[in-house]
């Protein structure tokens, strides 16, 4: 890493994977259960929550030393809110269908409790760049388990990714699905999102024991 | 050398290896191993978990064997249906025939196959990687499966699901005797949520009915709770001992109460099967049913509501439709997955049977709940065993307080 110092490589690296916010912290899963139903919807919102992080963590670390402790939630909430509503405007005005199906979820994006949790745990207490590549390293583990839940969820839920029919059709009855195949409707619901994020842990912890909590 | 002690010193070789699990599986459902216990004290009962599996699976031997005749039967009186000349049930006739059996047979024995050679697949790769012995908890659970899901399911959807049972149901917390949900129960869960439309309908009880939808030989065949929940109710000619004895349609073992009765009753009498969550599942479906019955009779609701079907069905003929009572015998008494303490399971079967008339009723979408309210149930068992315990903790510490007092009482004076 010719720019990064190997600790700053390890801010961005480590939420990726042994430190990952879903998967092993077990934050945003509201969200991660949610949007997930469709890869396009699952990419925008790692997309929209990688901004938020990467630009809220910054402007927090700047503020971080005259921001009054006893208020900090709430000037940390301005910030988010900002944010979102700068995300929200620009997916109104130029993704409206996808703004509809994401719909209150954008919004939510401010109760996001891996955004609050890295504003709370990290950029109140470090400078801007190390903020910064912090953001972008959580936001980024996040997004990339959003992307492989809605990968699987709507490959086997509507049999389609990004809207492409890769399976073929079910209705003329081409690819597989004229030999009987049919898309699996559990995988459109969240309780199927929430155990396809348990079977990723599952996958994660019996790959790396060291990651599994001693009762 | 005879071929048990052949298997004895093929296990002595494997021992400490990756296959063990799997061979000792396979050499203990032969034969007894040779190392039984000689010495020290030991409760020496002829139960094991084998045996009280092989007991439930005898049970339904009988249900299955119905559900096959009652697969042609259906089939057959549904063509003839179609060709405008309905049958009257003539057992010996136009029952008990081999050509019944034979259809019958040939869909519902790849079902079994299916069930048994994904399962145990399953649970042997657990063992191996696991390295523990294998466990014998798939043994009712294959048999279930075939027996609570529409004769034409597709072998890859139930390949599908009694992987996703066994792994999601089952392994995870742990193997046999760890699970939270009944592992059948969460099999057809799995289908009825992944695969609706082969799980509900007109279609998919009556063998052949979805490949020959649209065609000029289209048959169909609807349950009494679909012709219900549709308000159709005066639609279908099925009698009372139609119902009872399951010449009806519906999910290959659900329809003979008859038949589940006598499973039933041959579980509560080798002590296989706890009488008490039976007989309180039975009472709440009852109790239920009267509650609806009430409702009509007060005329609260209207004939055009559209719960009224359903609603004003007979309270005790909720007992011999849908798969109310494969659901209390079978499923409801799986001993791991129940309330343990004796009081628990007054309420545990109570409410289950309450809940599965409840949900029959005001589900919109599909007219039957007993698999939902007994997963429900499964849910909730450990928490009644908990406050069972606790109360019976409490009323302990209370006798002993006022023992204790009595007798420092008897000494004062």
């Amino acid at each position: 890493m010719g720019i990064l110092s190997k600790k700053d490589a390890a801010l961005i690296l480590d939420p990726l994977a042994d430190n990952n916010p879903i998967t092993i912290q077990v934050l945003g899963i509201c969200s991660a259960l949610a949007i997930t139903a469709e890869l396009e919807a699952s990419i925008v919102m790692a997309v929209s929550v990688l901004f938020v992080m990467g630009m809220g963590n910054v402007v927090i670390s700047l503020m971080r030393n005259i921001i009054p402790s006893k208020i900090r939630i709430i000037v940390q909430l301005v910030v988010v809110a900002t944010l979102v509503i700068v995300v929200d405007q620009v997916l109104k005005a130029f993704a409206y269908e996808l703004s509809k199906t994401l719909s209150v979820f954008v919004g939510l994006i401010i109760t996001n409790c891996i955004i609050m949790g890295r504003f709370e745990a990290f950029a109140l207490a470090n400078g801007p760049k190390r903020s910064f590549l912090d953001g972008i390293g959580n936001a980024a583990g996040y997004g990339f388990i959003l992307v492989v839940i809605g990968f699987f969820r709507e490959l086997l839920g509507s049999g389609t990714l990004l809207g492409i029919k890769v399976l073929g059709d079910p209705i003329e009855k081409t690819g597989l699905y004229a030999i009987g195949y049919e898309n699996n409707g559990f995988m459109l619901l969240s309780p199927m999102a929430l155990i396809v994020v348990g079977l990723i842990i599952w996958v994660q912890r019996s790959r790396n024991p060291a990651l599994i909590e001693e009762n | 050398m005879s071929f048990k002690n052949k298997l004895h010193e093929i296990k002595e070789q494997l021992k400490g290896k990756k296959v063990a699990p799997a061979f000792n599986a396979l050499h203990t459902f032969l034969y007894t191993p040779n190392e039984t216990t000689h010495s020290g004290g030991h409760v020496r009962v002829a139960d094991d978990l084998k045996r009280t599996m092989n007991t439930v699976i005898t049970a339904l031997i009988p249900v299955l064997l119905f559900g096959m005749f009652n697969a042609g039967y259906q089939h057959y009186s549904a063509i003839d249906a179609a060709n405008g000349t309905p049958r009257t049930l003539d057992i010996l006739g136009n029952f008990l025939t081999f050509d019944n059996f034979w259809m019958g047979a040939l869909t519902i024995l790849p079902l079994v196959v299916v069930s048994y050679g994904v399962g145990l697949a399953v649970e042997f790769v657990f063992a191996v990687i696991k390295g523990h012995e294998v466990e014998e908890g798939y043994l009712v659970t294959g048999m279930l499966v075939p027996l609570i899901v529409p004769v034409d399911t597709p072998l890859w959807m139930l390949a599908v699901a009694v992987i996703f049972g066994v792994v999601i149901g089952k392994e995870v917390f742990g193997g046999t005797g760890m699970n939270i949900l009944n592992p059948a129960l969460t099999i057809r869960a799995f289908l009825f949520f992944a695969y609706p439309t082969w799980m509900s309908g007109d279609k998919v009880w009556v063998h052949q009915a979805v490949e020959r939808a649209g065609t000029p030989d289209a048959i169909s065949g609807e349950t009494i709770l679909g012709y219900l929940a549709q308000g159709r109710g005066a639609e279908y000619s099925y009698s009372i001992s139609d119902m009872f004895f399951g010449f009806i349609p519906g999910s290959v073992g659900e329809t003979s109460t008859f038949l589940i009765l006598l499973g039933g009753l041959f579980l509560v009498f080798t002590k296989i099967a706890s009488w008490r969550i039976m007989l309180s599942a039975v009472l709440g479906a009852l109790s239920m049913g009267l509650i609806f019955n009430g409702v009509v009779d007060a005329g609260w609701i209207t004939e055009s509501s559209k719960f009224y079907g359903l609603m004003s069905f007979a309270f005790w003929q909720h007992l011999i439709v849908g798969g109310l009572a494969f659901g209390i015998v079978y499923m409801a008494t799986d001993p791991v997955t129940g309330s343990q303490t004796n009081k628990g399971k007054w309420y545990y079967g109570f409410f289950i049977g309450f809940i599965s008339v409840l949900i029959r009723v005001f589900n919109p979408a599909y007219p039957e709940g007993v698999f939902l309210a007994i997963l429900l149930m499964n849910v909730f068992a450990p928490t009644i065993d908990h406050y069972v315990v606790q109360g019976n903790i409490k009323k302990r510490l209370k006798r002993a307080k006022n023992s204790v007092a009595k007798t420092l009482n008897v000494e004062t004076v």
